[in-house]
């Protein structure tokens, strides 16, 4: 597991039954791409997160394939339709087989 | 300064090269579209891409992509070792089919953005970005 990983989630705290709302999402990851070198010439083996998925109340709202071109650090901005009261569950599957999970509450205003 | 023939002649050649080299798609890039679309035709419109013209830093270049409709949305970036960036796909509650993230690039090249619509056709989008510092170590 890549050290010291973190996800960080923004998205509104409540929102009105159907509303579009705006999430941005970030998670601290040095996303190695596996063509970088070290100082003594050999390659650093890839390890990033390969994919990223958002749900709320078990709908998806996006599924996102990430190749070693995504930044380090990824971080993703969409748009999610609030169709009731329920959780926004983000998932971010690494290379190595760790799973990053976060999880946002949404309250009907 | 005064040009001689053979100047000009080089002059002019060299110009050319440049503006031909950024076009070229590789064929890694080829397989992945062909992977993506099965080897159907895109249309020219249908699909938005925006990056920035010139990129200073090549290891976070912001990019963001939609497609009115799509159900996925694939980023390729023609001049990486590995074209690959990303695939979007939309879920049922996707409030838009338009997503942002930050890519890295190894040098000047076209990114290039291939929706696939409703209806099961396709749509692409190129846009040529120049980058001052690649973005892939070496």
């Amino acid at each position: 597991m890549a050290e010291g990983v973190k996800p960080r989630v923004k998205a509104p705290k409540s929102a009105s039954a159907g509303e579009v709302v705006t999430i941005k999402t970030l998670i601290s990851h040095p996303m190695e791409s596996g063509q970088r070198k070290d100082s003594s010439g050999n390659k650093v083996p890839r390890s990033i997160i390969n994919r990223f998925t958002c749900d709320f109340n078990g709908q998806s709202v996006i599924d996102v394939t990430m190749e070693p071109a995504i930044s380090t650090n990824p971080y993703f901005e969409f748009e999610a339709t609030v169709p009731e009261a329920g959780d926004f569950k983000f998932t971010w599957y690494d290379d190595d087989g760790s799973v990053y999970e976060e999880t946002k509450s949404v309250a009907m205003a | 300064m005064s040009f001689t023939r053979r100047d000009t002649l080089a002059i002019g050649l060299g110009a050319a090269a440049l503006t031909v080299l950024p076009f070229r798609v590789s064929a890694a890039a080829e397989d992945a579209i062909a992977a993506f679309t099965g080897g159907a035709d895109m249309a020219d419109s249908g699909v938005e891409l925006t990056a920035p013209e010139i990129a200073e830093n090549g290891n976070t270049v912001p990019i963001s992509v939609s497609a009115e409709g799509a159900s996925a949305i694939i980023v390729l970036a023609t001049g990486n070792p590995t074209p690959g960036v990303a695939e979007f796909k939309f879920g049922e509650l996707a409030g838009s089919t338009a997503a942002s993230t930050r890519m890295r690039l190894a040098g000047t090249q076209d990114v290039l953005a291939i929706a696939k619509l409703a209806d099961g056709s396709f749509a692409r989008a190129s846009k040529t970005v120049k980058v001052t510092i690649g973005g892939c170590g070496g």
